[in-house]
């Protein structure tokens, strides 16, 4: 069932700026097209290319935002969640919590 | 005269000709309209459904630039759930699941689960659950809830502690069972605000209430409350409210979120209600007839979520698994059954997810 709407109409998420565009729907509650347009500015392409994953690979891994394909050394996780906050300027639950704990 | 590949609603091929599956969206669409008070689709909007309907290509999607979000329900019970979820009964780990959902399978969205998918069983494994947020967190980029069914049946006898609607009426004990709806309400508000305030303290991006008023009315007053009290508690986190289906069962009859009765209403009256209780996204769902063709079935379901997304101040992810969305009613719904569904949704609703 998810493979279909995936192939369908799915953003594809990590492997193009599919979680950038949800982040912005939900802590913003932009619409798709007006949350396309902010996660587009901020990464200075277009809104067609967001979705495209040849220029995304290449993006995600540059701005350190995390990639869909096993690359040892690239930030995952925590480490790119916070990249991700800086680009988007927004806040991550998971990686606030993360600061706490390491806080002394 | 040339005739089309297509389906009924129970999934199985059917041949119609151009004529007939007008016909057919005419009547679906004529349904929801009359159902719902909504408003025609376009003479536009019919061509371009008899048009994807009619495609002669196994496999449709999107224009390039049409993309649009993709919201997993039910986390990795999609895998490890037995054939009542559609689940492949392949028991993988809950991290393996979830990474492998963000990295293969093209999810803009994942969440956490419970095997039993609902509120109430997740308050005595709540350390558990916890713990295993946390540890996903660390390695998951996308963002990642925890979903649960706020599922009012469980609080009902004999699984729980009020007596149940629906004996007491058969018994003609109405105000008796209006009273064990009421009070399920009040109790299930609490333990959503218990167990989501919980899951996220231990950094869940927020939560996916899948299948809201499965258990009718009282089911949706207590999740709007619920919602209310976690929207309060947590003013940044992701909330997903989605509908169990397209119109909210009167079980109670009368009860009231903020002095309007939700009975009755339809997706374009339900997310005005979560909308006021703080919800991010709503999830519309509209039912599939099985007798019905998918033309008929499409040309309702776009129909009534077309007007949803026109009224929403928040973006809507309509529902589209077995029987939803116009989607047919079987455990393995066609390929071309359900891309042209989607790309329906997509490019006539004008949805903001599925």
């Amino acid at each position: 069932m998810a493979v279909p709407h995936f192939m369908a109409s799915g953003m594809g998420g990590i492997r193009t700026a599919g979680d950038l565009v949800a982040r912005m729907e939900y802590s913003k509650n932009m619409k798709i097209g007006k949350a396309k347009e902010y996660v587009a500015k901020k990464l200075g392409i277009s809104t067609l290319e967001i979705g495209d994953e040849y220029i995304m690979r290449g993006l995600r891994e540059e701005l350190k935002i995390g990639v869909v394909t096993g690359v040892p050394g690239a930030p995952r996780g925590i480490a790119a969640k916070m990249n991700i906050e800086k680009l988007l300027d927004i806040k991550i639950n998971s990686c606030d919590i993360f600061r706490e704990m390491t806080k002394r | 005269m040339a005739e089309f590949y297509t389906r009924m609603g129970d999934g199985s091929r059917v041949l119609m000709t151009r004529e007939k599956i007008l016909n057919d969206i005419q009547a679906g669409m004529a349904d929801a309209v009359d159902m719902g008070g909504l408003p025609d689709l376009t003479p536009n909007d019919i061509e371009k459904l008899f048009e994807i309907i009619s495609d002669k290509n196994r496999v449709v999607g999107v224009e390039p630039g049409n993309e649009v979000v993709l919201t997993y329900d039910i986390g990795q019970l999609d895998f490890t759930g037995d054939n009542g979820n559609s689940g492949n009964g392949v028991d993988v780990g809950r991290m393996e699941s979830a990474l492998l959902h963000e990295r293969a399978l093209g999810a803009d969205t994942f969440e956490l689960a419970h095997a039993d998918y609902s509120i109430k069983p997740v308050k005595p494994v709540i350390s558990n659950e916890m713990q295993t947020m946390e540890e996903i967190q660390n390695e998951i980029v996308a963002p990642y809830f925890y979903g649960a069914m706020p599922n009012a049946g469980l609080y009902y006898s004999p699984d729980g502690p009020y007596g149940n609607p629906a004996d007491l009426m058969r018994e003609f004990k109405i105000d008796e069972a209006m009273q064990a709806a009421e009070m399920t309400a009040d109790h299930l508000a609490r333990d959503i605000e218990y167990v989501a305030t919980r899951l996220i303290a231990a950094g869940s991006d927020g939560f996916n209430f899948d299948t809201t008023a499965s258990a009718g009315d009282a089911d949706a007053v207590g999740t709007f409350k619920g919602v209310r009290a976690l929207r309060k508690a947590c003013p940044d986190t992701y909330i997903n409210v989605g509908m169990a289906g397209e119109s909210i069962m009167g079980i109670h009859g009368s009860i009231e979120f903020d002095g309007e009765i939700v009975a009755g209403t339809y997706p374009h009256q339900q997310v005005k209600f979560a909308q006021k209780a703080g919800a991010n996204v709503f999830g519309p769902v509209v039912n599939t007839n099985t007798s019905k063709s998918l033309a008929w079935n499409l040309g309702r379901a776009v129909t009534f979520i077309k007007e949803c997304v026109k009224v929403a101040e928040i973006p809507c992810h309509v529902n589209m698994g077995m029987g939803v969305g116009g989607i047919p009613m079987c455990e393995t719904a066609p390929i071309d059954a359900v891309t042209r569904c989607n790309k329906a949704m997509v490019e006539i609703a004008k949805v903001d997810g599925v």
